[in-house]
């Protein structure tokens, strides 16, 4: 059932920024079917190091695996099979939500505007599709990003704080649409500085500063 | 037996110096005997350049100034080299004293380079009447000077110092390669341009006893580079490393 | 089913041109630039038409050299701004790719409009009819060449305060050559000689250029990026 192809680890990552050692030897593994939610007070690394994960940024000591091999070697089989979502919603102002998704996606798989529009749908603001980023909410910016994650068909989730700027049934549907992709075999990392309350298995990863 | 031991010792050699700490050491010793040669042959060369070699027929005593002029812009284009190289090195492999040394190379060069604009201004004015004329040797001196200021720029304008390393030597690697095409168009742009009179910063006929005295400055500038160069770069790893435990005890010392 | 290189390059090339035309002001501000500083030499020199033919290479190629300056900042800039050159670089396409798409966009957009714009600006300058053509190839390479080292300044200095005055002076001391060989190649076409040596210098100019510059480019954003 679970894919060995898809199991994301790192290895005692180590990160400066600048004079403060930020990460200190962090290691974890996260299978199919696993979510990840890493937590910690501000400052304590959490955004550096799903930067680390996504391989924007490289480790001073350590490395991240990806099926047992290290990113830099599978760089476009692992960045086809990831979807990162930072805490900037990643939207192009001048582009309607639809044009925004078509460019994104487009990149990683080749989607029809029916599907992207399906997508904007189960995330609830399908009937923003063709509006400019420009006017859209935080909150419906965020759930546009989440419609691109859902859209590319990722193995692996991401998350940078995928909670904030969401009402009540904004999390609702975020949670939901997380432990489907749990359930469905996929994995995530989450960075959130709260508890989640999800029904899946939860890993933690704590960070202090 | 012995020739692959001593191939052996000379990348251990280097491998060593990529440790902060070793640089730093080596650095410290070499510095005393990079001066005293450059003391000698600096002193030799300006006694037997500017008091015992003849006078040019054409240029008088004027010409003299190149026994500083010509070393000077030589070393400018070396300690650019050195900058570029020691940061694709710092680049590539993620040597962090690569980037120690571009960044101590970098004042340096730019001085030689200032150094040999105004020597050639000083030098043009006997000759044209003038302090200032394009010629093709001083105009890509000029380039140079403005391709210095850009990687120094560019390192200082980061606030995180690491970007700032690699940003200026991925600007170093490009002005590097940059530097014969300009070389090549300047001279080009001049001969295009040349008129009636010269107007070049030309060598005189180089006599032996002219000659000495230049090969013994060039010597001296190289060494008086590599003894700033270790100056500063002692300075460099110093600031780097600042947070480790042997530069505490190096400083308390 | 994964997207191909060609494609990817294609859609990122629309997506840029769309980008632009929804911001109409900002495509032509370049343009109106190039024909001020055109304006400002006869104003500050001589309106005499035998003088500004022979300054009229010099002053061509420095309008068209600031100008392109002008509009290279944005190449990065409003991508790194609003997060979304990250995700093109986690997008499984190769970065080389992706900065060559956007640079001949940028061109496409800045440049080529310039090249077309230049007959308005020569005729202005006393330039010959008959050297309007070298005139238009040499500054459709070397407006390339500008593209492609302003693409290195700019993946150098994205996100750096005031990263644009710091923008001008990287590339123009890398465009000096550029500048050599394309002036002479517009003057010996004005004064009837064959300017062939030099657009030949020019063309492997912009050639090496062409060739290196995109992955000096992509290296700036790896480390930017970071």
């Amino acid at each position: 059932m679970h894919d060995p192809r898809c199991a994301l680890a790192a290895e005692t990552i180590h990160v400066w920024r600048g004079e403060r050692h930020v990460l200190r030897g962090v290691s974890f593994a996260v299978e199919p079917g696993q979510l990840l939610h890493v937590f910690g007070p501000n400052g304590a690394g959490k955004t550096t190091l799903l930067r680390v994960v996504c391989g924007l940024l490289r480790p001073e000591q350590g490395r991240i695996l990806w099926a047992a091999r290290p990113i830099q070697t599978v760089q476009a089989e692992y960045q086809a099979a990831m979807a990162y979502a930072s805490h900037e919603a990643a939207l192009k102002a001048d582009l309607t939500a639809l044009e925004n998704l078509r460019y994104a996606v487009g990149l990683k798989r080749r989607v029809q505007d029916g599907e992207l529009r399906t997508a904007l749908e189960r995330t609830g603001v399908g009937a923003c599709a063709d509006l400019p980023a420009r006017v859209l909410s935080a909150g419906q910016r965020r759930r546009v990003a989440l419609a691109r994650v859902l859209a590319v068909r990722a193995r692996l989730w991401l998350l940078d704080e995928p909670f904030a700027n969401l009402d009540t049934k904004g999390t609702e549907l975020m949670g939901g649409l997380l432990e489907q992709h749990i359930a469905a075999g996929g994995s995530a990392l989450v960075v959130a500085h709260h508890a989640l309350q999800l029904g899946c298995a939860i890993g933690r990863l704590g960070l202090s500063s | 037996m012995t020739e692959g031991g001593s191939r052996i010792n000379m990348w251990t050699w280097f491998y060593k110096l990529a440790s902060p700490p070793y640089a730093y050491r080596t650095a410290e010793a070499l510095m005393p005997w990079f001066f005293a040669v450059a003391a000698g042959m600096i002193g030799y060369g300006l006694i037997d350049g500017l008091v015992f070699a003849p006078p040019d027929y054409q240029q008088g005593d004027a010409f003299r100034i190149i026994y500083v002029h010509a070393p000077s812009a030589w070393l400018s284009l070396f300690a650019y080299s050195t900058m570029a190289i020691a940061g694709a090195i710092a680049l590539i492999w993620r040597i962090k004293v690569g980037h120690a040394v571009a960044a101590a190379a970098a004042p340096i060069g730019a001085s030689f380079t200032l150094a040999a604009l105004v020597t050639g201004s000083l030098w043009g004015r006997p000759m044209w009447g003038t302090y200032w004329v394009w010629d093709p040797r001083l105009t890509s001196e000029l380039i140079l000077l403005f391709l210095y200021f850009g990687v120094i720029s560019l390192r200082q304008a980061f606030e995180d110092p690491v970007r700032g390393d690699r940003a200026a030597a991925l600007l170093g690697i490009v002005g590097f390669v940059n530097v014969p095409i300009v070389h090549f168009s300047v001279y080009w742009w001049n001969s295009l341009h040349q008129g009636g009179t010269v107007m070049r910063l030309g060598k005189p006929e180089m006599p032996g006893s002219m000659l000495w005295p230049l090969l013994a400055m060039l010597c001296g500038f190289m060494c008086f580079f590599g003894a700033v160069l270790c100056m500063r770069l002692r300075g460099e790893i110093l600031g780097r490393e600042r947070q480790s435990a042997w530069v505490r005890e190096a400083v308390k010392a | 089913m994964s997207v191909g290189v060609f494609r990817a390059m294609a859609l990122i090339l629309r997506r840029e041109l769309r980008l632009s035309f929804r911001r109409p002001d900002q495509l032509l501000q370049p343009l109106v630039f190039f024909l001020i500083v055109t304006t400002l030499f006869p104003l500050a020199l001589s309106p005499l038409l035998s003088l500004l033919r022979d300054m009229a290479p010099g002053v061509l190629w420095v309008a068209a050299l600031l100008s392109s300056l002008l509009s290279i900042e944005s190449l990065f800039k409003a991508d790194a701004d609003d997060g979304t050159l990250e995700q093109l670089a986690l997008s499984g396409q190769p970065l080389e790719a992706i900065v060559i798409a956007k640079t001949l966009a940028h061109w496409l957009l800045s440049g080529a409009a310039l090249v077309a714009i230049s007959p308005l600006v020569a005729t202005a300058l006393a330039i010959p009819a008959a050297a309007f053509g070298t005139m238009l190839a040499s500054l459709a390479l070397g407006t390339l060449t500008l593209s492609w080292l302003g693409a290195i300044g700019a993946g150098l200095t994205v996100g750096l305060r005031r990263g644009s005055v710091l923008l001008s002076l990287i590339v123009l001391p890398l465009a000096m050559p550029l500048l050599i060989f394309g002036a002479s190649a517009t003057d010996r076409a004005i004064g009837g000689e064959n300017p062939a040596g030099a657009m030949l210098f020019l063309a492997a100019l912009c050639l090496f250029t062409c060739s290196l510059a995109p992955l000096a480019a992509s290296a700036a954003l790896r480390i930017t990026l970071e």
